[in-house]
C-alpha cells in the first residue's frame, strides 16, 4: 500500500511517498552535495540521517553555500 | 624592516599576515569574485548557507571558493534568535568543516546591529559546544569585555552599520577597546567604504579588518581590492612606528637657526 506524508522542504510543500527516513526524503527531493539538514529549527548531522524518521508537518530546512560577507 | 613584514596576528591559535578577511558577497560576477579575492592578498574569506534552491548556481561558488583556497569563515548573517543563529552554526560547522563561525545575530532590522544580549548567550553556548566564534559586535567596551571573558579570543565590532560605508563612526570606542582588551585579536568588521577607513582602522592597532561591500560595491572591485590591501598595509606600519603625538600649536619643520631676513623685532612683530 503506497504510504504518504505531508512535510515541507525550505518553506515549500512536499508530499513524501513511501519514505520514512531522513535519507529517503532528501533522496526524493534530488538534494544536491554539499548540504546540511535541520528538522523543526533542530540541526540533524549527516551521520543521523539513516535513522531520523520523520513525521508528519515536519519542516525540513536543506542548506548549501552561498556567497557571504 | 624583515620583522615588520613577517608580522602576523592569530585568530585562535592561527597565524595569518593578511590583516584583510573578505566577503564573497554582492560582486558582478563570479569571476570579479575571484579576481577581487585574489588581488585583496586575503587569507579568509567569509560565506554562509541559504536553502537549496538552484544547486548548480551554489555548487560552481563553492568550487570556485575551494579553489582559492584559502580559509573559510562562514556568517551566521540574518539569524534573529539563539535558536536560529546556534542551529545554523552547527549547519555550517559540518558543510564547511571549519569549527570557526562569524557569529552574526541581529536585533535590528532597520541597522543590521547585532542583539548584543542575545550574541553574548549564543556565544557561550557555541564557545562550550567546541566552536570558535567570532562574533560580529557593537563597539561597546562592556559587550566587548563580556564576549573576551566568555571566552572569545577575537572579537569583531562594527565601524558603522553593514553596507553603509561610513567609515569608523566612534574612534573613541574603538580605540578604548583596543587598549582595554590589549590581549584579543581585534577586527574591525563592517561599515568600511574606503581604504583610508581601513588605513585608520589598523592605525588604531586593529589586528585586521573584515569588509566585502567596500570592494565589491565599488565601480571596480579588482582595482578596489588592491587599494584595500595596500591601506590595510600602510596602516600596519603606521601603527608599529608609533605616529608622533597630535599638538594644538603649530611648530615649525624647518630649523629657525640662522633664519635669513632675521631681525630682532621679528617675534614681537608677528604677535600683533
Amino acid at each position: 500500500m503506497k504510504m504518504s506524508m505531508k512535510i515541507t522542504i525550505n518553506g515549500e510543500s512536499f508530499e513524501l511517498v513511501n519514505t520514512a527516513n531522513l535519507t529517503q526524503a532528501l533522496q526524493q527531493f534530488a538534494a544536491k552535495e554539499p548540504f546540511a539538514v535541520a528538522i523543526n529549527g533542530q540541526f540533524i548531522p549527516r551521520s543521523q540521517c539513516d535513522t531520523h524518521l520523520l513525521n508528519e508537518g515536519d519542516s525540513i530546512e536543506l542548506l548549501s553555500p552561498i556567497q557571504g560577507g | 624592516m624583515s620583522s615588520l613584514i613577517s608580522d602576523s596576528f592569530s585568530i585562535y591559535g592561527e597565524q595569518f599576515t593578511s590583516r584583510l578577511l573578505i566577503g564573497s558577497a554582492l560582486y558582478p560576477s563570479p569571476a570579479i569574485m575571484a579576481d577581487s579575492i585574489v588581488a585583496s592578498g586575503a587569507q579568509v574569506v567569509t560565506v554562509s548557507l541559504r536553502r537549496q534552491q538552484s544547486a548548480a548556481a551554489g555548487d560552481d561558488f563553492w568550487q570556485l571558493i575551494k579553489d582559492t583556497g584559502l580559509k573559510v569563515l562562514p556568517n551566521t548573517a540574518g539569524c534573529h534568535s539563539v535558536k536560529e543563529v546556534v542551529t545554523l552554526a552547527q549547519m555550517c560547522r559540518e558543510v564547511f568543516a571549519t569549527d570557526w563561525i562569524k557569529l552574526e545575530l541581529i536585533g535590528d532590522d532597520y541597522n543590521l546591529q547585532p542583539d548584543p544580549f542575545a550574541l553574548l548567550e549564543a556565544t557561550k553556548i557555541l564557545l562550550a559546544d567546541g566552536f570558535k566564534v567570532l562574533p560580529y559586535c557593537t563597539d561597546d567596551l562592556v559587550l566587548c569585555q563580556r564576549l573576551a571573558e566568555a571566552g572569545c579570543e577575537v572579537l569583531m565590532p562594527w565601524g558603522a552599520p553593514i553596507g553603509t560605508g561610513k567609515g569608523l563612526l566612534n574612534q573613541y570606542n574603538l580605540r578604548t577597546i583596543r587598549e582595554r582588551l590589549p590581549d584579543t585579536t581585534l577586527i574591525v568588521d563592517a561599515g568600511l567604504g574606503l581604504p583610508s577607513h581601513a588605513c585608520q582602522a589598523l592605525e588604531l592597532g586593529y589586528d585586521a579588518v573584515l569588509l566585502n561591500s567596500a570592494i565589491a560595491g565599488a565601480g571596480c572591485p579588482v582595482t578596489m581590492s588592491h587599494a584595500f590591501k595596500a591601506a590595510v598595509e600602510a596602516g600596519r606600519f603606521a601603527y608599529r612606528a608609533k605616529a608622533m603625538p597630535e599638538k594644538d600649536v603649530a611648530a615649525p619643520s624647518t630649523p629657525t637657526m640662522g633664519m635669513p631676513f632675521w631681525h630682532q623685532d621679528f617675534g614681537i612683530k608677528n604677535k600683533n
